[in-house]
């Protein structure tokens, strides 16, 4: 065979050269190939290779402190043993979820949740899986979590409300973002562990609790599991700003009892400063189910409540102020010179109005009386003639001086500035003329007049100080001087109106008196009890027998109301006690400020021989 | 073209001339390729020498040493094997199919005492070795009878490593088979009439041939895009690699696909992504040009060789070595679908590695008997 051995020879040779090339088109080919991979599109594949290797978590800042005027929590947080699941990594989510189960109970509601948003979100946003978990659950899923991959346990915060519903709608809560407000450029507000503050103080100041987030960058592999973190590019979460409120805490908590079973308001001011101490609205909500998360059925009771817990009356509900107004007509009549305050007007009971009759509170009256005492027992007829006198429009300006038609929301929102009534504000609002008995019934703080618990609270203030006292939720420290206006009316004025409120509590005829010396008989004070009518009362029901308040349905009773300040000679405090239908101001709200006003009183000067002793020492 | 020049004839070598014709250029590029895989199975098992490095560069010891032996057996030694080695090579790839080791959804692996043997490796070997023994005497290839016999001796490994089912080796089987018999000269228009039928015939066996995980990795290689996490994770992430590894790679232990798991079987079908990755397109290119030089070796010797056996011998181990090579980059730069197939002397694999070198060992072995006159036809007597 060898013979042909040369044309055999050349053509295996011919064969191997082109063979030999072909593989030479081969290499180039994977040579061109790596060009491209390598060199061309490099910067791409560098991109996906660190988005492969680090993934950024953000830390989120623990949210600040609420605290009273002493410092005492008010909102705070605790640790939150949660579990997120990050959808890039989970193999298969029904294995997933049957082990998780077998852990803990793991509604199939929740199932279906975390089911709907692993199919629905991208997968690289958290998804929840369980939160508020105990710590031995915890503890375990955390040895098991390589059997578990894409779950991401996580010690997260929840907020903690100690005060419950005493402080409900003050301090507010925190709850989920709404999805209205989650901005793309602040992925903090997409973190399923991020809150934000939903009502009250914690909405009002939210950008200064909230702190700012950090960030982690650490190094996973192909699992998803964190080899290290990366120390350098860790930037810690900052906690958010403590808020100091000029609340008084343990104030906050004896209003609540002194109002409980009520459905009404109490508000507590330095008549000072103008500082909140207190301020409750009542019946309450426990805060802490919200930051948890409601459920929609406790949520839904909660509006269906006919007593509305979730409604802050103390700011947002407008009542007649009633009674309580008297001492506004009183000082506008001294100082339009429209009355002498021994002037006697004789009080029968009635007034008549062109042929309309306008009632005392007392059927068969007063018999002749002076203006201090006409204030001391709520005397109808003496206010109407004031109210006659001064016309409407005086009383609107002075009212406003005291602050009616101011609504005090404190920034906590939901706040309602009532209504004071003028001539100009009825023919806007009706497009009609003023009529003389609306003046009347303007004069005792019936009608069109409603204000707020802190409008009266604010009144009260600004009576005992003579001051335009403003109120204010921040801590003020003693060392700062708060520089008040005067209010622009006499002292003459002013002294009408605390004597009044003296007798009402102090004179044995004093519609308050069985509220008289708030320790015994050591601490004097003052006040005005208030009933506010919510009904007409017919002629005929009148010649009959006014119907008592507990044979009528709820909604129909009166309003109880009282006003007060103490110590008499150097205010210290004012409060407001608003009850909802609870019936005659003596009875029902004056009790319940003085037993308010007590602890005030107690704490104060608990407080000031401290700050006395420590003085000594230094 | 004088250097390609067929060597005299000649009857006789001492040892001594045996030795003095080793070719240091291949010992010098096949080390060169085992050392890089050992520096590479360092930084695979996260730079440490154990368990791949070490072993692998031990093995390499004894597959060289295993090597020049063979080399230095007479060539007709081996050409009285041929057949007898093919035939072995097909009854332990039938053993594989009775008592196979299954490991990954495939029966590839035969148990032999301490040994863990893959068949299908040697069966290349086995192939090359049969093919170029029948070959050497059957002189024409020009009509559609003269290629039963080699024809029917691809198809038996190829029916078999199929079954397994090893699609890698399969196409490699093939390659290799059709590859000599071109090289033998087979007729051109048989050529074309085989790529007729080729083009009839494929359809049909992608249609009834292939498993479904094997329709699944040709799915995902056409489009890897579309199930990064799933199947066309291997791809992606290796084109990841060694593309982040740019013109001149991470370094040495830095690769961070690598050592962070991203990629799959790093140690031995990927283990190319690997050095791209540290090394960059530089060092990926290099040891490309490695593999290419060594082609160009293998083919030289073949060109030079006298014998016919000698001839398709050399070229067939050295085109299969192309062919792994070819396969394996193809596959890790997202050309060609994952099949399995690794990268010669530089993956992690004993049996690969011993195939490889006993291979090359057959093309020392033709470079120093490139001038042995061998008889041909029935009269072929040791």
């Amino acid at each position: 065979m060898y013979n042909s051995d040369d044309e055999y020879n050349n053509r295996f040779t011919r064969r191997a050269l082109i063979f030999g090339g072909a593989g030479l088109l081969g290499f180039v080919g994977l040579s061109a190939r790596l060009y491209k991979l390598q060199v061309l599109d490099s910067d791409k594949y560098r991109g996906l290779a660190e988005e492969n290797q680090f993934n950024y978590r953000l830390l989120v800042p623990s949210r600040g402190q609420i605290v009273d005027r002493q410092g005492r929590v008010l909102a705070a947080n605790s640790d939150n043993f949660r579990l997120l699941l990050m959808p890039h990594q989970v193999g298969d989510l029904d294995v997933l979820l049957s082990r998780l189960s077998g852990f803990f109970e793991l509604s199939s509601s929740r199932q279906a949740q975390i089911r709907k948003d692993f199919a629905s979100r991208d997968p690289f946003s958290p998804i929840r899986v369980a939160e508020n978990m105990d710590w031995n659950t915890f503890a375990k899923i955390n040895m098991w979590l390589p059997d578990l991959p894409g779950i991401m346990p996580e010690v997260g915060e929840v907020r903690n409300y100690p005060l419950g519903e005493a402080q409900a709608h003050i301090i507010g809560y925190v709850g989920r973002v709404p999805p209205g407000q989650v901005v793309d450029n602040q992925p903090l507000l997409r973190h399923p562990g991020f809150r934000v503050g939903r009502t009250g103080v914690e909405r009002n100041f939210d950008l200064e609790l909230r702190g700012k987030p950090g960030a982690l960058k650490y190094e996973v592999n192909a699992l998803g599991r964190v080899i290290r973190e990366l120390p350098d590019v860790r930037t810690r979460a900052d906690t958010g700003k403590t808020i100091r409120l000029s609340l008084d805490r343990k104030l906050q908590n004896i209003a609540m009892q002194a109002l409980d079973g009520t459905s009404g308001a109490a508000c507590v001011l330095d008549v000072k400063t103008g500082e909140l101490m207190a301020l409750v609205s009542t019946p309450s909500f426990d805060p802490n189910k919200f930051a948890k998360g409601i459920s929609s059925k406790d949520y839904n009771a909660l509006l269906a409540d006919e007593y509305k817990p979730l409604f802050n009356k103390a700011i947002g509900g407008s009542y007649p102020p009633a009674s309580c107004f008297k001492m506004v007509v009183a000082m506008a009549a001294y100082d339009a010179g429209l009355v002498d305050p021994k002037e006697r007007i004789r009080c029968t009971g009635k007034i008549k109005l062109g042929d309309r009759v306008f009632h005392c509170w007392k059927r068969r009256g007063h018999g002749l009386i002076d203006l201090n005492s006409a204030i001391g027992v709520s005397c109808d007829t003496y206010f109407y003639e004031l109210a006659k006198r001064l016309g409407i429009d005086r009383i609107h300006e002075s009212a406003l001086k005291f602050g009616f038609g101011t609504n005090f929301d404190l920034d906590l929102g939901g706040g309602s500035s009532g209504l004071v009534p003028s001539q100009a504000w009825k023919r806007a609002r009706f497009d009609l003329p003023w009529a003389q008995g609306e003046t009347l019934i303007a004069g005792i703080g019936q009608g069109y007049l409603a204000a707020t618990p802190i409008q009266l609270a604010v009144m009260t203030a600004r009576i005992a100080t003579g001051k335009n006292v403003k109120p204010t939720l921040q801590y003020q420290s003693s060392q700062q001087v708060i520089v008040q206006n005067e209010l622009g009316f006499s002292n003459t004025a002013l002294a009408i109106a605390r004597n009044g409120m003296a007798s009402v509590v102090n004179k044995p005829w004093g519609t308050a008196y069985t509220a008289k010396g708030i320790d015994g008989n050591n601490t004097l004070w003052a006040g005005k009890t208030g009933t506010g009518q919510v009904r007409r009362i017919s002629q005929e029901e009148r010649d009959d027998k006014v119907r008592k308040n507990k044979d009528l349905p709820w909604k129909l009773r009166d309003h109880a109301l009282f006003v007060g300040y103490a110590p008499l000679d150097e205010p210290q405090f004012a409060i407001s006690v608003v009850i909802e239908h609870g019936g005659s101001g003596s009875a029902v709200a004056a009790p319940r400020a003085r037993k308010i006003l007590k602890y005030a009183l107690e704490q104060r000067a608990s407080l000031t021989d401290a700050e006395n002793k420590n003085g000594e020492m230094l | 073209m004088s250097f390609l020049r067929v060597a005299r004839p000649e009857v006789t070598l001492s040892l001594g001339d045996k030795i003095a014709r080793i070719n240091w250029l291949l010992v010098l590029l096949l080390s060169t390729l085992a050392l890089i895989g050992m520096v590479m199975l360092y930084s695979a098992s996260g730079g440490s020498f154990e368990p791949y490095s070490s072993r692998h560069i031990i093995r390499f010891a004894f597959a060289l040493f295993l090597m020049l032996a063979l080399a230095l057996v007479d060539i007709r030694v081996w050409m009285v094997l041929a057949y007898p080695i093919y035939a072995m090579a097909l009854v332990l790839l039938l053993g594989v199919e009775f008592f196979g080791v299954t490991a990954m959804g495939a029966q590839r692996w035969l148990d032999i005492g301490p040994i863990r043997l893959q068949p299908s490796e040697m069966m290349k070997l086995a192939l090359v070795l049969g093919l170029s023994r029948y070959l050497h005497t059957s002189g024409e290839l020009n009509r559609f009878r003269d290629l039963l016999v080699p024809f029917a001796m691809v198809a038996a490994p190829l029916f078999l490593v199929l079954k397994q089912p090893d699609l890698g080796t399969a196409i490699l089987v093939g390659a290799i088979g059709v590859s000599m018999i071109f090289l033998a000269g087979l007729n051109w228009r048989i050529i074309l009439a085989g790529c007729l039928a080729l083009v009839i015939g494929l359809p049909l066996f992608m249609r009834f041939g292939l498993k479904e995980y094997q329709w699944r990795r040709i799915r995902t290689f056409l489009n890897p895009e579309d199930d990064p996490l799933g199947s066309g994770y291997h791809i992606l992430q290796s084109k990841i690699a060694l593309g982040s590894g740019g013109v001149d790679g991470k370094g040495f232990l830095n690769g961070s696909q690598s050592s962070l798991n991203f990629l799959p079987e790093k140690q031995t079908d990927f283990i190319f992504t690997m050095v791209g990755e540290e090394f960059g397109f530089f060092g990926s290119m290099g040891v490309l040009s490695l593999y290419f030089m060594v082609i160009i070796v293998g083919f030289y010797i073949a060109i030079r060789c006298r014998s016919n056996f000698g001839r398709m011998l050399a070229s067939g181990i050295t085109a299969t070595l192309g062919l792994y090579v070819l396969v394996n980059v193809g596959m890790v730069t997202g050309l060609l679908p994952v099949v399995g197939v690794p990268l010669p002397l530089i993956s992690y694999g004993g049996t690969v590695m011993l195939a490889m070198m006993i291979g090359f060992g057959l093309v020392m072995n033709v470079h120093i008997h490139r001038a042995t006159r061998l008889p041909v036809g029935k009269s072929l007597i040791l």
